[in-house]
């Protein structure tokens, strides 16, 4: 396949992945650092004859969304935290009605307005809930700008096949970062059906209705069940991760995204002291690979996991229900919206090795 | 023998839930007829909102997506925007539509979504029980102002048809009400004028109707009417406050009247000139 190599800024080719995969609706409201994933649609978008309108809230951002996917298009929305936070209600909806929707979260630091700097304080938000009621979003981590253009795609097609919200979480440093990127010729578009959508009955002896209510205990016990056992379908089909250098390793890394890319570097370095370091990173923060993690805390070589994170310890409560108690899970991580140096890593790495600190730990 | 009367096809079988003298079934059973008198229940797409109505999706026949609480403008944005030549429309209560959807209700119309609105105005949160609402009069006894709404504590009622005629992207706004023949007839020409406007993309249109709440209003149908007539339409006084002097001819074509400028700039309210 002929793919030709552009330069491109992390948050413009989650836009043009996005209209590439066939999107054509994309609501949003501006915050950084994920503005120039709007400024790429407000031009791109109306060129290509898609839908594009700048909401007056995040609310509404979502409610457009809302819409548009229960008449069956396919739609998009980014935001960062703060927005994201606005958003839940109409997450809670979408998932409610079974819609299919891709939500982009340019994470920043929070709590509150926080700042704008990198961060990955949202982990639990995307992957426990967020909104209200029992639901699941697929949420994907991807770690670089091919990757971006690849998992942008992907989410589409996700999204459709499950029905249910894909959120990426990014962040400022993947947003605002250029790479090279190798756009393919033809997208793996997978279209599907969409028999349930609410764009005119045309014809049909009933009338389709959109809906998250449902009064009698007894039937919304039922949809939830029906929910219930979808999110098991995606649990057992969509893990994704990368596992690097697990062979032997002694102390295994965990990380995703940004975070995942300052800690490959320190394998190597940790190699250099002898000291053999693997990484897990989850591409799919939900589901969750809890059996990847499992599996490793049972080699016999693995002594133990070193969680890393830009938040205060969120993904290591999923890493340690993997480990189960096998092996000792530490913890480094940074806030506000800094990254951690290699070498705090690395430290933190040679006094794991030489049992000099205690499992959880400091920032 | 002919049919003089039967019931539309716009509404489904299912029997409406909605207390006895409550006017949302007469409004309902208006849409419905105005569907149908369209040949658009077929293509048509409605969005329910939060309140009384929130199972609407369930009596009108076309196709209907239910919303959250004060979306369904917004909703409705993300329908119309992609099927820009069926019917849609948001049918939405007081509470829903003047308090908690306020922002998605002025920039629906400020953007002038090519899409209908009909706002049930009962001056109460009906569905939770007889709060006071944004519309609720002054002195009006609620659950929530159960001293009479008194302005210097809880403010003053919103005329939402008269605020939102001052924006540009609002084509044609008018306040109706069906506390009898000749008041339900004229809604219903109200609802088909709405219909014209949206078919020949003139942009948003609002049809505003005074409605009863019997139960909440602790009064039985007829005095609740009554109460309407005296009391609603001082505060809220019926008539066109936008797009009156617009006309279509009797095939529902657009012949003249003040439209917004969206309207006479692009055949398809809602596209952009690249
Ligand atoms: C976010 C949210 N807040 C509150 C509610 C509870 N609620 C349901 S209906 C309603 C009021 C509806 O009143 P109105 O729009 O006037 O409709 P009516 O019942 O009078 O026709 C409220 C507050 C809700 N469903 N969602
Ligand atoms: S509570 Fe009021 S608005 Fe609701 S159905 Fe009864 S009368 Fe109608
Ligand atoms: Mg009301």
């Amino acid at each position: 396949m002929a793919q030709k190599r552009v330069l491109m800024k992390g948050n413009e080719v989650i836009a043009e992945a996005a209209i590439r995969a066939g999107c054509r609706n994309y609501f949003g409201y501006p915050i950084t650092p994920q503005t120039e994933v709007m400024h790429y649609m407000a031009k791109k978008m109306v060129q290509v004859g898609g839908n594009f309108v700048q909401a007056e809230s995040e609310v509404a951002a979502i409610n457009m969304v809302y819409g548009a996917a229960a008449a069956g298009f396919r739609v998009m929305t980014s935001s960062s935290s703060p927005g994201i936070s606005l958003k839940q209600e109409g997450i809670s909806y979408i998932a409610g009605a079974e819609l299919p929707a891709v939500v982009v979260n340019i994470v920043r630091a929070g709590p509150g307005l926080g700042g704008i700097q990198p961060a990955q304080g949202d982990y639990f938000q995307a992957t426990k809930g967020g909104g209200h009621g029992d639901y699941r979003n697929i949420v994907i981590a991807p770690a670089s700008v091919q990757e971006l253009y690849e998992l942008v795609v992907e989410a589409f097609n996700l999204a459709d096949k499950y029905r249910m919200t894909c959120m990426i979480v990014g962040d400022g440093t993947l947003g605002q970062m250029m790479e090279p990127v190798a756009f393919r010729d033809e997208e793996p578009i997978v279209n599907v059906e969409k028999p349930w959508a609410a764009c005119g009955r045309k014809g049909d002896s009933f009338h389709h209705t959109v809906t998250s209510i449902y009064i009698d205990p007894d039937v919304l016990e039922k949809k939830n069940l029906e929910l219930q056992d979808k999110y098991k379908i995606v649990e057992a089909n969509e893990v994704r991760y990368e596992a690097i250098n697990m062979e032997d390793a002694e102390i295994v890394i965990t990380a995703f995204a940004t975070c995942s890319r300052i800690c490959r570097n320190v394998i190597r370095q940790a190699a250099e002291l002898g000291i053999k370091v693997g990484m897990i990173r989850p591409i799919t923060l939900w589901p969750f690979p809890y059996k990847a993690i499992s599996e490793a805390a049972d080699m016999s070589s693995v002594k133990a996991f070193l969680d890393v994170e830009l938040n205060a310890g969120q993904m290591i409560e999923d890493v340690r229900l993997g480990a189960n108690g096998k092996k000792p899970v530490y913890f480094h991580g940074r806030l506000g919206g800094n990254l951690p140096m290699q070498k705090e890593i690395l430290d933190k790495i040679v006094a794991i090795h030489e049992g000099k600190i205690t499992e959880g730990g400091n920032f | 023998m002919a049919v003089v009367f039967e019931p539309t096809k716009g509404l489904t079988d299912k029997p409406f839930h909605y207390c006895p003298g409550c006017c949302h079934g007469i409004i309902h059973r208006l849409v419905a007829e105005t569907l149908v008198a369209n040949d658009a229940l077929e293509t048509a797409v409605g969005v329910a909102s939060v309140g009384c109505t929130y199972n609407s999706y369930e009596y009108i026949a076309c196709d209907m997506v239910q919303a959250a609480h004060g979306r369904a403008p917004a909703v409705a944005t993300g329908i119309k925007r992609n099927l820009k030549d069926s019917f849609v429309f948001t049918y939405q209560g007081d509470g829903d539509l003047a308090s908690i959807g306020t922002a998605e209700i002025v920039h629906a119309a400020a953007r002038s979504e090519n899409i209908t609105v009909i706002f049930v105005n009962n001056a109460v949160y009906g569905m939770t029980s007889g709060q006071m609402a944004p519309t609720t009069l002054v002195g009006q006894v609620t659950t929530t102002s159960p001293w009479g709404r008194d302005p210097s504590y809880q403010g003053y009622p919103i005329n939402v048809s008269e605020f939102l005629s001052n924006l540009a992207g609002a084509a044609y706004i008018e306040r109706v009400c069906v506390t009898d023949f000749k008041n339900i007839q004229n809604a219903k020409r109200a609802i088909q004028k709405a219909f014209n406007v949206q078919k020949n993309k003139l942009g948003f249109s609002l049809v505003e109707v005074l409605s009863t709440c019997p139960t909440n209003w602790g009064k039985d149908p007829l005095v609740a009417m009554e109460w309407l007539k005296e009391n609603m339409e001082k505060q809220y006084p019926l008539g066109c406050y936008k797009g009156a002097d617009i006309t279509f001819d009797a095939d529902g074509k657009y012949v003249s009247g003040a439209i917004p400028a969206t309207a006479n700039n692009c055949v398809n309210v809602g596209e952009v000139k690249k």
